[in-house]
Order: C-alpha cells, then structure tokens, then sequence
C-alpha cells in the first residue's frame, strides 16, 4: 500500500498542489535535497501530461498520484484515466533526452517525457486497462520499514 | 506564487520581458499571451529575462518554443538571460541550449546584439 494516496480534478491549478505535496512527502522519505528538485518537476510534469490527458479525454474522471517508500527507494505512480484505445496510439514511447530537440522545433513536442526521462531515476511507462502509468523512483537514505 | 510578465524595449529595439514566478501549465497561457501580443505588436526582437523564474517545467519550454518560431518568421529573435543551475538543466536536458541564445546579463545580450549588427 502507497504511503500517500492522492486524486486531484484534472484541472492546471491542482498540479502545483500535487509538486508540494510530493515534495513535502519526499522530503519525509528521505530524498536528498540535492534531487528535490528533480523529483518536483518530473512529478509535476507526469502529473501535466496526465491532466492534459484527461482535459481531452475524460474531464471528470480524477488524476491519481501513489506516493510510497522503502528499501532505499522514494516511488511515485501518476495514473491517468484514459484507456489506450481512446489515447491516439497506446502510450507514447519515452524517449530519449536527445530526441527533444527535433521534436520541439517539428512542433510536435513531447517535451514532457524527455523532461522526465532525463530527471527521473528510475522510469517505467505502461498502460493498464484503465489507462497510462507512469512510475518513477528516486533513492533514499532511508531502508524499508519493517512490517509489525 | 502566480506569475509576473512585464516588458520594456530598448532604444535598440531589443524588447526584454522579465518573467517572476513559477511557469508551468496553469500560468504557462499567460507568458504565451504576452509573447503573442508583443509579435502581433510587431516587437521581433525579444528577451526573456528568466532571473525570477522559481520553477519551469515542459509547459513553458513549449511556450518559449512556439514564441521563438514566430518571431523567427519575422527574421526575429527570441534569447534568454538565465543563470540559475536548476534552469539551465531543463534547457540542456531537452537540448533546447543549441536553439536559445542564453546569456548571463541583460547587458551581456545588449552587447552581443550591438556586436551583431
């Protein structure tokens, strides 16, 4: 079970909202302050890119963020509600940090993924029947909890 | 924190728009706003000041990006004053420091500019 559940409306503002309450729960974990800032924005971006998603797709549906902790590890979930079928294509590939370039000037960016792929520690893009995930985690000083 | 976007041109013609704040996808409309309305103004010649910029993510890159296209379609320019590490990643993360101009002063940009001409 996720240490910090969180569902927001699919609306811009909230995305702020979601950057300050992983950050302050990061912070908890055990994240070292030098990558705060990594961990900030690749959430914020997942958490755009999932907004943006449901914007088109499902409005009313919420974007859910899963926060959790242990064995050395800080993992965070960003699932949007938009099934692959509707999404044009399934989930998009990551790709890589050097790809941006030429996509932001074809006009077809997906500045987004490059952003996090290249911040991230650990990312995996998958699509579940309910829509895309995106998982990311980062490292803490910090082992697993013991269960009681 | 929401967004500041003031600007002023120079006597050089160099409009500088200073950017206070946090760009992401909910205040990225209004720093894309400002950029429209200075082209449509005919303003082609622009730098953004991102000194006060707090946090950048995707969103505004997009923006800075579609403000660079337009005004290169007026044979103008769209270059940056940035100093701060944590922004300066984003751009070379994305590879987007071979398509801006970044420079560390407004002044810096000024002289480059003068030395161009």
């Amino acid at each position: 079970m996720a240490t910090v559940e969180l569902s927001f409306s699919a609306l811009p503002v909230h995305v702020r909202t979601a950057r300050l309450i992983v950050t302050a729960v990061a912070r908890r974990s055990g994240v070292d302050e030098a990558i705060m800032d990594e961990v900030r924005l690749a959430v914020g971006e997942a958490c755009s890119r999932a907004v943006e998603a449901h914007r088109s797709h499902c409005p009313d549906e919420p974007v859910r963020l899963e926060l959790s902790d242990g064995d050395h590890r800080f993992q965070v979930i960003v699932s949007d509600s938009v099934p692959a079928d509707e999404a044009e294509g399934g989930p998009p590939p990551t790709p890589r940090p050097d790809d941006s370039l030429e996509l932001a000037l074809a006009g077809d960016a997906d500045l987004g993924l490059a952003v996090i792929a290249g911040l991230a520690d650990d990312v995996e893009i998958s699509t579940t029947p309910k829509g895309v995930q995106i998982r990311m985690s980062w490292p803490t000083d910090r082992p697993a909890v013991p269960s009681a | 924190m929401d967004l500041k976007v003031n600007d002023y041109t120079t006597d050089d013609g160099l409009t500088v728009i200073t950017v206070e704040g946090e760009i992401d996808v909910y205040t990225a409309p209004k720093l894309r706003e400002k950029l429209i309305d200075l082209v449509n103004k005919g303003k082609f010649h622009l730098l953004v000041d991102m000194e006060k910029v707090e946090f950048l993510d995707s969103t505004g890159l997009g923006v800075l990006v579609g403000g660079l296209k337009r005004v290169r379609a007026h044979d103008g320019s769209l270059e940056l004053v940035c100093t701060q590490e944590r922004i300066l990643k984003i751009f070379r993360i994305t590879g987007l420091t071979k398509v801006f101009g970044i420079h560390k002063t407004i002044a810096e940009a000024e002289e480059k500019r003068k030395g161009a001409k």
